[in-house]
């Protein structure tokens, strides 16, 4: 009845949102599970240790974080504190330096606390599964998600040498239509790892997958507790609505 | 004046008290013997859920005002802040802008009603005139407090609607600068919209409400058949169509309240977002003057006017398209304050007026949904067309009443309500 029932109001709340970037671009549908730790976790390790150099989270703090994934703040501040500048209670600033960052990339990194809710976490998943090979690019590489990229692929080591090549893939490409003998998209445009890294295909998207997941949780970190609270609200407001509904049925009993 | 020998409380406290503040006497006034219809229906509950999301908003303001930082600098970091790190903060946050989602709405709605039962006629029509003030200045109050978290669609949306001032000849130039107090929007603009948003502009609307439910008690609530109730009395001078406000109607509007705040809490709880009506996802960057975004849309209570004012893409009378788009975007709305002089028909309610009533009225709501849908998408041939076509339906509403409304054949109006 519950799930009935939040099912008819989410019919009822219009769905449709905005396009974010990177129109015309098939977007690989990604969705977060806050309740998944293990995830989440895998997800802020890998974040300190790829991404944190040059992105801060400029609103999250550590502890925030360590207390809503289940982390012991020991471990944190052994493993996942990298900068003596930072403590604990500190958020997660990046290590570089703005001015540095304007010379290196011609503009700063951007922070990432909120662009699981600017962008949504189809596109964070897609664009970091999209980086491949493109000589004509400074850092060596390209995005089919974000065109003409600023940043370089600094998942490479994880995920090996992507490029593009004439093949067939499970996810749409570009304007290839789908097989429907194979069930697959035949195009050169597909991207393909033609050079293994230091993970499989499947443990990267699944990395890929967990750091995604970490950023949905820190663009909304309250949503943990709001789904924790949600459900006392609801039965409260609905026990009340029906005392209310009898109240009235008793007071209305003589008016004719 | 208030009659001495009546309302006072026989002994004790509240005796003392009614020697000296008319209490007792307004709770008779205005709620256990202030005597409604007994026929209302579904429409009639938006008015008490306008004034329970007023509190809300109210007092989610206060605790917001707590925390927020009305400085360029400042202020969306300060709204992460109160994400964050205020105790409860995520929650006031939420509840204050899905408040003034449901605030439109249910104002909508309760302003549909006065359509449909023709509640603007004699003797209501100040009664409708402080309720359109109220929506005007609620309009004020959104518009400015959205300028505040700072985001980007803050920033563009308060700029897209700013330099409709510079349209007007002349004076135009001056006078966004004037309403900006600077040369761009700033944070000049965001001290002064602060300062509005949560002091000016909330006493100018708890006094309108005021006015609107003192005009109303004066003469009274309209109802589904639109006829007067105080013409059949019993021996005692009590309507007998009418009921008592209290406890009638309060033990009724308190289960149109809980029905509001499950579907109010669901959307806080769950979706916040509003599938990105409520909270642009553009709000979740920084605003930045440098950088406008690909599409600036307002948030979807001001899309109608919105998308009316897009609809004049061409010039007029010498006037040029935008200003003339500004000019119709404003006569959109003022037409609405002369209504109660527009309807020329003999009866109120809808249930007793003609066929071309009930069109025009199916058709001026269909189009103003349609409008308001136009004015959240970007503008395309074909969208502009059917724009400018629910633009000409929405004036000819209005525009043709006094002809409409007087030619049709009305039903003839029950002696007394018909439940």
């Amino acid at each position: 009845m519950k799930k009935q029932l939040f099912a008819l109001l989410f019919a009822l709340v219009p769905l449709c949102s905005f396009a974010a970037g990177g129109e015309g671009v098939h977007l690989r549908s990604m969705s977060p599970d806050l309740e998944n730790q293990a995830s989440l976790q895998n997800g802020m390790k890998l974040y300190v240790n790829y991404c944190m150099g040059c992105h801060s989270l400029e609103y999250q703090r550590f502890s925030r974080a360590a207390e809503d994934l289940g982390m012991p703040q020991d471990l944190v501040e052994d493993n996942l504190i990298f900068s003596p500048e930072l403590g604990y209670n500190d958020q997660m600033h990046k290590a570089m330096s703005a001015e540095d960052a304007e010379v290196w990339f011609g503009k700063a990194p951007p922070d990432l606390t909120l662009e699981a809710r600017l962008r949504g976490t189809d596109w964070i998943y897609s664009y970091l599964l999209s980086f491949y090979r493109d000589s004509e690019r400074a850092t060596g590489v390209n995005n089919v998600v974000f065109p003409a990229v600023g940043m370089p692929n600094v998942l490479e080591p994880l995920q090996g040498v992507q490029e593009k090549v004439c093949a067939a893939s499970d996810h749409a490409v570009g304007d290839a239509e789908l097989d429907p003998l194979t069930g697959k998209y035949q195009s050169c445009e597909t991207l393909q790892v033609t050079s293994p890294g230091s993970m499989e295909p499947k443990e990267f998207e699944q990395a890929v997958y967990d750091l995604t997941n970490f950023l949905a949780y820190v663009g909304e970190p309250s949503k943990l507790h709001a789904q924790a609270l949600g459900p006392k609200v609801l039965i409260f407001i609905l026990l009340f609505g029906i005392i209310a509904y009898f109240l009235k049925r008793e007071y209305w009993r003589d008016i004719h | 004046m208030a009659n001495p020998n009546k309302a006072k409380a026989e002994r004790g406290f509240m005796r003392w008290v009614d020697d000296r503040f008319p209490a007792t006497q307004m709770w008779q006034e205005h709620l256990s013997e202030y005597y409604a219809p007994k026929n209302f229906n579904f429409w009639y509950f938006f008015g008490s859920l306008a004034l329970l999301v007023l509190v809300n908003q109210i007092l989610t303001g206060v605790w917001l005002t707590m925390s927020f930082n009305p400085s360029a600098e400042g202020a969306f970091a300060s709204v992460e802040y109160i994400m964050r790190d205020v105790e409860y903060g995520w929650l006031i946050r939420y509840m204050h802008s899905t408040g003034a989602s449901a605030f439109f709405l249910v104002v909508y709605l309760h302003m549909f009603r006065g359509l449909l039962y023709g509640s603007y006629k004699a003797p209501r029509e100040l009664v409708w005139i402080f309720g359109m003030a109220i929506y005007l200045a609620l309009m004020a109050e959104a518009f400015m407090g959205y300028l505040l978290p700072w985001g980007q669609m803050s920033y563009w949306g308060a700029q897209v609607i700013i330099s409709l001032f510079s349209a007007i000849p002349s004076i135009g130039p001056d006078l966004a600068q004037w309403v900006r107090g600077d040369y761009l929007i700033s944070g000049i603009t965001l001290n002064r919209f602060f300062a509005l948003h949560v002091v000016a502009l909330p006493i100018v609307i708890l006094a309108l409400v005021v006015l609107h439910i003192i005009a109303l008690h004066e003469v009274g609530s309209n109802n589904p058949d639109g006829i007067d109730i105080k013409a059949k009395k019993d021996e005692t001078g009590k309507p007998l169509d009418g009921i008592p406000f209290h406890p009638y109607y309060t033990v009724k509007d308190i289960v149109g309240v809980a029905v509001f705040l499950f579907v109010f809490c669901a959307v806080i709880f769950y979706f916040p977002e509003g599938g990105g009506y409520f909270l642009e996802k553009p709000n979740f960057e920084p605003a930045n003057p440098l950088k406008t975004p690909d599409h600036i849309a307002p948030v979807w209570y001001f899309t109608p006017f919105y998308a009316i004012l897009r609809a004049i893409t061409f010039s007029l009378f010498g006037l040029d398209a935008k200003f003339l788009g500004v000019i119709f975007m404003g006569a959109a709305i003022a037409v609405l304050f002369v209504l109660p002089w527009l309807d020329r028909s003999p009866v109120r309610s809808m249930r007793y007026k003609g066929w071309i009533s009930k069109v025009m009225l199916v058709l001026f709501a269909i189009s103003f949904v349609i409008l308001g849908v136009l004015g959240v998408l970007p503008p395309t041939g074909a969208r502009t067309l059917l724009a400018q076509i629910c633009t000409v339906i929405y004036f000819a509403f209005f525009v043709l009443m006094p002809i409409y409304t007087r030619l049709e054949k009305t039903k003839p109006v029950p002696e007394r309500v018909t439940g």
